[in-house]
């Protein structure tokens, strides 16, 4: 009986009526926690009850600490009938139990009804008492710290960074069981919504021992999800990254704290090595699979890059063989791992090496329905679902599942093997589910790591000191970690535009973000490639093979126009990136977005050139002629957009050591699709780099066009999917997270495969439009972490979920650091050029002497002091994010006066009224908490990390019309689920969440019935976080819209 | 290809002034959008008019939700729902609150019930405001003098306290409340040349002066709210008035009183001649004004005695607004010297809010 749980419960307010003869509610509440329930006294006759109750204690074990949620329900008194519900609060006091983190929960909690919505607002104060437990053999997990935020949380230092953990659990779907024939849709929505809490809180602790066991003490990207097979069951997953922890004792220790491993690492980054040619190779399309139950296994493997390095031909011998003595040692490091993966996508400087290149992997599975009477009878019961219970009877089922991800996780390790790189980061899975079909999906990039952070350092000590000497990079992540004899695939390679001693790949995709030592010459972008492909209504089987027979081709035409956006930006190389295909009944969908930008490593881009297929026909040449015209226009429209200039230094230093003859890179055809492809043009002749586009039927028209229609942002706005927007550094305080959805219908009339893809292009740039209009108030700013989800609820219905935080940034500094930026990539290129003239100079002895470079050292000094990413300081200030707070914070004290007037903009402008006195309301008690889906808050500190938020919420409406239609029901239900989430966080003692993220958002109506239905799940970082500005400055002004570190405490009172 | 569904949902509620105005001003999202169009946002934004009705729409959603908490603005600053920086929490109140001078003046002392609420259809036609924009305004009068009308205290308090109002904005609402209970009549044709300032100014007064909260201790003193209340007029002080007839019902007194402000005003009064020649008259009004306040019949219809009794007179005689002053300055004040009258202090309390009242109403 480790622990015992405190609830007391305060008070109520604005309670809605349920007496409509009095116009008031007789309210009571029950406290209930495992199959132990407390009740207050009934409060009679108030809207606005104080119950102050006594302190209800239950007395439980910590293994059901971690999985049960407290439940609360408010009900109001019926003498003569049942009680009404009111509606209810689920409390996860998972935070209490780690000792940093929250120690009591104390404020307004809103009362949630799955059919009425919010209704009022409960005060409930929660603790809990944990007694030391030293069974060797518990269940439980207590005091294992888990983050959403994908990097290592910036209080803490990463001692180890031990790897992948994961766990599923399975149940059956309470709201496909017999009794929900019976019981009101009220009743099945909160069995669900409780049995999801349970086995997410089951979730949590198994992760947990698994990270006890690896002597882990926090799981960092902790990335759980739901899918809802429907009549087969419910299964809840989750992945992470296994850590050990250590709290950086100052806050602002957290500097040295990230830089210490990185001082060390810092210039090891080994060898050199990878890098990334393109490509796409599918293998094995389908085998037939295992057992009856899954038919079509199939999976695509879209890597885009490739990767190898060993120290082998003409690359950096020096750095040989301690790349082998590297890589051995961190090799034997992952060995031990089944899985070397990790959820990370942001890295302690020093940890990523190389990078190979994306790895994805799919399966295409039938679901099989659950045949399991017993368990059926069982869960009759109304007793409780206690996980044992259906543990016991379907036990079989995790295993199913398990198999099905270890199959594919198996596969991405392989991919990753091909890549010459040992590891998988920025890891990520996710399924798609139609019927009883599902596509599996995991995809992350290929990787080299350091192998220091993988294990208790003991040997590297003389490793680090060689290693030492070889140059810092800002592109050792470039480098081509596969051998580049022995390629996997055709690529074309050329020396680091950095460095000049290593082989990198002409395009780098990869699903991280972007290294914060990366050098990155002008802006960032969004990126997105988006498909549709009809396909046949078919059942079982059939649809399995369908989809499993499309699924190639769809990877492959996303890869093509990922790579065409790109190079029609002028840049080359993708972050972030994330493929998500959907199935629904009669189509597929695709769409990758990520965030391009131009990394100073990596080649300039050649363009890209349309070739007719018949040469004689004048019109034709004319409109292709045309066509060309207008794509050239638009990269130098865009190089100048996003301030791509890169030094024009190439040419003849990097031109000529390249052994291979000037090749052109050009789309490869995947096989099967290169038996249409007849022509080889020579266009030898062309620019070098430049990519060929052939129109021969309208298909390749249509990506033509579709290249063009993508219309850039309007200036002042800038977008990105990934933390932070390469190239801007300034970032200002004011943030606004949103989530738009938009559901379209289809005609369902002829519809094509063209007309698909245009409605579906449209559908997305029409609501990227939309967001950039609504947050037009906030230029000049950045759109980060753009999020968009795509789903097909139903036959005709596209519906695209975008969530996202506009960041606001300072556009004059910008420029300048705009400016100096570029003056420092030149000077850079310089230095680089003349370090490398120290050494390997019998490299590239033909081209280099003809240059002589002007001594650059105190240039890039004085560059860097300005820039945003100093060279120099990089020992001193480990992350880039810190820079930019620092950056942001000297802003934002100079500029103080346009904030203000920002802010006071005329609350009322009427011209009729006389004399105006600030009108009472101008302290709200509500504190402000801020959300974002990014790791950090800009000009903030974060000072303490709370505890995870993962809450699932279901609302249906059988009134849909009086709710204001779909609109009216998402949007109110939609505000309900952020009003929640931050009286959590108020609760807990913080201000903000960060790693914000809305996995779930399935919506279905049946207007005809006047009915819908939503499931939203969401989950982030609870935080607390203090104005840089108030750290420092002793209260000087500060923007209002900040919250007063007063309400940073977080007791929200009337 | 339509759209089903289409939202946008803010961690912090995005406010919109200019749209929120149209959607005070009852337009529908079509006459809305077209109102936006018009006003050049598509150009200066390269918006296109799908995103602007897409965007019209949200506001309008958002709007439609926040309107039940604004209601009773208490509550919306409690909300848990809609996180919204106080300084927008403030506009969208005050605003919401804000009504139109053409509305106000059609309604002002009206019943606010059910009937008046029928003939806002009138109103709307006459005033060019639209229907949703009056209901709106008539919901609010109602709704604040529902609230306040029972309640003790300061009424200005009152309704500050209850509906977070600025301090101006609270002052027009008490003066709302303040006509709508005693009905005065405001509509009649000579009325019309009179704005809901000069009314509101004139409410004020009365508020201060000649009702239950007035008595006593110092009216304005917040701390009064012991007993007064501000709505009702002080009944008594009504029926006390009577005694100002002998004013004018005594003739000695009424002579002696005409030859004290003659004598006072001589040469300093542009028009003396007419003043001397009209005062039995205007004295008779004023003073018969007062007596008569006993029928709420004659309460109600208090400013139109005045303007007929005492602003037509002397507007027709061309009096300037100075020479009124001095006039009702000299008129006030010579009382004091009548031996044989003994109501000073009720005197002042009628004549001191009178004459500022009627310096109000004495204009073009």
């Amino acid at each position: 009986m480790p622990g015992k749980l405190k609830v007391k419960i305060v008070a109520g307010r604005h309670l809605p009526v349920m007496d409509r003869a009095s116009d008031l509610t007789d309210a009571f509440v029950e406290v209930k926690f495992g199959n132990t329930t407390f009740k207050t006294d009934v409060y009679l006759k108030s809207l606005n009850p104080q119950w102050n109750s006594e302190w209800f204690k239950f007395e439980v074990d910590d293994e059901d600490l971690q999985d049960e949620p407290l439940q609360i329900t408010v009900l109001d008194h019926d003498t003569y009938s049942a009680n009404d519900a009111i509606g209810k609060v689920y409390i996860d006091i998972d935070p209490l139990l780690y000792s940093e983190a929250a120690t009591v929960i104390s404020g307004w909690f809103p009362i949630y009804d799955t059919i009425h919505g919010i209704r009022g607002e409960i005060n409930v104060v929660v603790k809990v008492d944990l007694f030391n437990d030293l069974n060797r053999f518990r269940q439980s997990s207590c005091g294992v710290k888990f983050f959403c935020t994908t990097s290592i949380p910036k209080c803490y230092r990463a001692v180890i960074i031990h790897g992948f953990v994961e766990e599923l659990v399975v149940n059956e779907d309470p709201e496909y069981q017999w009794i929900d024939r019976i019981r009101t849709p009220r009743a099945s929505n909160e069995a669900r919504q409780r049995l999801i809490s349970l086995m997410s809180g089951e979730l949590q602790r198994k992760i947990g021992l698994k990270v006890l066991e690896m002597r882990g003490n926090a799981v960092v990207g902790y990335l759980q999800c739901f899918d809802l097979e429907g009549e087969s069951g419910l299964v809840v997953r989750a992945i992470g990254t296994a850590c050990t922890l250590d709290k950086l004792s100052s806050p602002a220790a957290f500097l040295p704290a990230c830089s210490s491993p990185s001082k060390e690492m810092k210039e090891s980054p080994l060898v050199h090595p990878p890098s990334h040619g393109c490509r796409s190779t599918h293998n094995s399309p389908i085998h037939t699979a295992t057992g009856s139950r899954l038919t079509q296994n199939f999976s695509v493997s879209v890597p885009t890059l490739i990767y190898t390095g060993m120290g082998s031909g003409s690359a950096g011998k020096e750095g040989g063989p301690f790349k082998a003595l590297l890589r051995q040692q961190t090799q034997s490091a992952l060995e031990q791992r089944e899985f070397p993966f990790f959820t990370l996508t942001a890295f302690p400087p020093g940890f990523l090496v190389h990078v190979g290149g994306v790895v994805s992997a799919r399966s295409v599975k039938l679901l099989d329905r659950i045949h399991n009477p017993a368990f059926v009878g069982i869960m009759g019961n109304t007793r409780s679902y206690k996980l044992l219970d259906w543990n016991s009877f379907n036990s079989d089922e995790p295993e199913t599942r398990d198999a099905w991800w270890a199959e594919i996780r198996q596969e991405i390790k392989s991919h990753a093997k091909a890549l010459g790189c040992h590891a998988v980061v920025g890891y990520s899975e996710s399924t798609s589910i139609c019927e009883e079909v599902c596509i599996l999906s995991a995809s992350g990039t290929a990787a080299v790591l350091n192998p220091r952070f993988l294990q208790d350092g003991t040997m590297e000590g003389c490793l680090e000191q060689r290693l030492e000497e070889n140059l810092p990079a800002g592109c050792g992540f470039c480098h081509i970690p596969y051998d580049e004899l022995n390629m996997p695939f055709p690529a074309h390679l050329t020396y680091c535009y950095n460095c000049r001693k290593q082989k990198v790949p002409d395009v780098l995709f990869t699903t991280i973000d972007l290294p914060i030592d990366a050098t990155v010459i002008g802006k960032g972008c969004l990126i997105q490639a988006r498909l549709c492909r009809l396909k046949k209504k078919a059942q079982a089987e059939a649809n399995a093979t369908a989809i499993s027979n499309l699924l190639p081709f769809m990877e492959y035409e996303v890869h093509t126009q990922l790579m065409n956006k790109l190079k029609l930006k002028g840049m080359n190389a993708l972050f972030g990136l994330r493929i998500q295909i959907t199935v629904g009944e009669n189509m597929l969908m695709g769409l990758a977005s990520a965030t391009g930008v131009y990394l100073a490593a990596l080649p300039t881009p050649g363009g890209i050139q349309i070739a007719g297929k018949t040469p004689n026909d004048g019109s034709y040449e004319q409109h292709i002629s045309h066509m060309q015209k207008k794509i050239n226009d638009t990269i130098a429209k865009n190089k100048e957009l996003y301030e791509i200039s890169p030094p024009d230094i190439s040419e003849e230093i990097i031109g000529s050591p390249i052994p291979e003859p000037r090749q052109r890179s050009r789309l490869l055809r995947s096989q099967s699709e290169s038996s249409d492809e007849v022509t080889e043009l020579d266009l030898s002749h062309g620019k070098k780099d430049a990519f060929v586009l052939e129109i021969d039927d309208t298909d390749a028209m249509e990506d033509v066009h579709s290249l063009l229609t993508d219309v850039p942002p309007p200036s002042g706005f800038y977008s990105c999917n990934t933390e932070i927007m390469p190239g801007i550094n300034n970032w200002t305080s004011e943030i606004q997270m949103f989530t738009s959805v938009r559901v379209i219908r289809l005609s369902s009339l002829n519809l094509t495969n063209q007309a698909l893809n245009k409605n579906f292009n449209d559908l997305c740039e029409n609501l990227l439009k939309s967001l950039y209009f609504k947050l037009r108030s906030m230029i000049p700013c950045c759109l980060c972490h753009v999020n968009f989800t795509v789903s097909l609820p139903e036959d005709e219905l596209i519906q695209v979920t975008v969530t996202a935080v506009a960041i606001t940034f300072d556009k004059n500094q910008a420029l300048q650091t705009a400016k100096t930026h570029v003056e420092k990539s030149l000077q850079r290129a310089s230095t680089d050029n003349e370090e490398l003239l120290q050494f390997p100079l019998e490299l590239c002895s033909d081209s280099l002497p003809s240059h002589p470079f002007p001594p650059a050292k105190e240039h890039l000094e004085s560059a860097s002091s300005n820039s945003g990413i100093p060279a120099a300081q990089r020992d001193r200030c480990s992350s880039w994010i810190e820079l930019i707070k620092l950056k942001a914070q000297t802003i934002r004290r100079g500029s103080i006066k346009t904030t203000v007037t920002v802010e006071k903009a005329s609350p009322m402008g009427e011209g009729n009224f006389r004399n105006r006195s600030t009108p009472p309301c101008a302290n709200s008690t509500v504190g402000v908490v801020k959300m974002t889906p990014l790791s950090f808050i800009p000009g903030a500190k974060i000072t303490k990390y709370l505890g995870i938020i993962n809450m699932f919420f279901i609302r249906e409406t059988t009134s849909l019309r009086e709710e204001g239609g779909v609109s009216g029901f998402l949007h109110a239900f939609i505000a309900e689920v952020f009003a929640m989430v931050r009286a959590h966080v108020a609760a807990l003692g913080g201000n903000a969440v960060v790693s914000y993220i809305m996995k779930q958002c399935v919506f279905m109506e049946n207007p005809n019935k006047n009915q819908a239905q939503c499931l939203i799940n969401v989950s982030g970082d609870a935080v607390v976080f203090v104005r840089e500005s108030e750290l420092e400055v002793v209260s000087t002004q500060q923007p209002t819209t900040n919250c007063p570190p007063s309400c940073a405490g977080g007791e929200v009172t009337t | 290809m339509t759209s089903e569904l289409d939202i946008f949902v803010g961690n912090t509620t995005l406010i919109d002034e200019d749209v929120y105005r149209l959607w005070l001003d009852g337009y529908s999202v079509s006459d809305a959008v077209a109102l936006r169009v018009r006003s050049g946002i598509l150009e200066q934004t390269g918006a296109t008019a799908a995103v602007l009705q897409s965007d019209t729409m949200d506001h309008y959603r958002t709007f439609h939700m926040l309107e039940r908490l604004l209601h009773a603005p208490p509550k919306l600053l409690h909300q848990l729902i809609f996180q919204i920086p106080p300084s927008r929490q403030a506009l969208l109140i005050e605003r919401y609150y804000a009504f139109d001078e053409a509305f106000v003046r059609e309604v002002l002392g009206k019943k606010l019930s059910k009937g008046t609420k029928k003939d806002l259809d009138d109103i709307s036609t006459k005033t060019g405001i639209t229907l949703k924009s009056c209901r709106r305004q008539f919901d609010n009068f109602k709704r604040v003098f529902k609230v306040v009308e029972e309640m003790r205290g300061s009424l200005v308090d009152n309704i500050q306290q209850h509906f977070l109002l600025s301090d101006r904005l609270a002052r027009d609402y008490a003066a709302i409340v303040f006509f709508a209970n005693n009905r005065f009549e405001t509509g009649k044709k000579k009325l019309q040349y009179l704005s809901f300032g000069d009314f509101a100014y004139c409410a004020e007064l009365m508020i201060q002066n000649w009702t239950l909260g007035a008595v006593g201790e110092a009216p304005t003193h917040p701390d009064s709210q012991v007993d007064d209340m501000d709505v009702d007029l002080d009944k008594e002080f009504l029926q006390d008035l009577k005694e100002l007839k002998m004013l004018v019902a005594d003739k000695d007194l009424l002579d002696l009183h005409k030859s004290l402000v003659c004598t006072a005003l001589r040469g300093k009064l542009g028009v003396f001649s007419e003043m001397e020649a009209n005062f039995k008259n205007l004295s008779r009004g004023l003073v018969n004004v007062a007596a008569k306040l006993t029928h709420n019949k004659d309460v109600r219809d208090l400013f139109v005695d005045l303007v007929e009794k005492f602003v037509e007179p002397c507007r027709s005689d061309h009096w300037p607004l100075s020479d009124v002053r001095l006039f009702l300055n000299q008129y006030s004040a010579s009382v004091h010297s009548l031996d044989g009258f003994r109501h000073q202090a009720l005197w002042d309390r009628y004549m001191g809010t009178l004459r500022g009242c009627l310096l109000r109403l004495y204009h073009d």
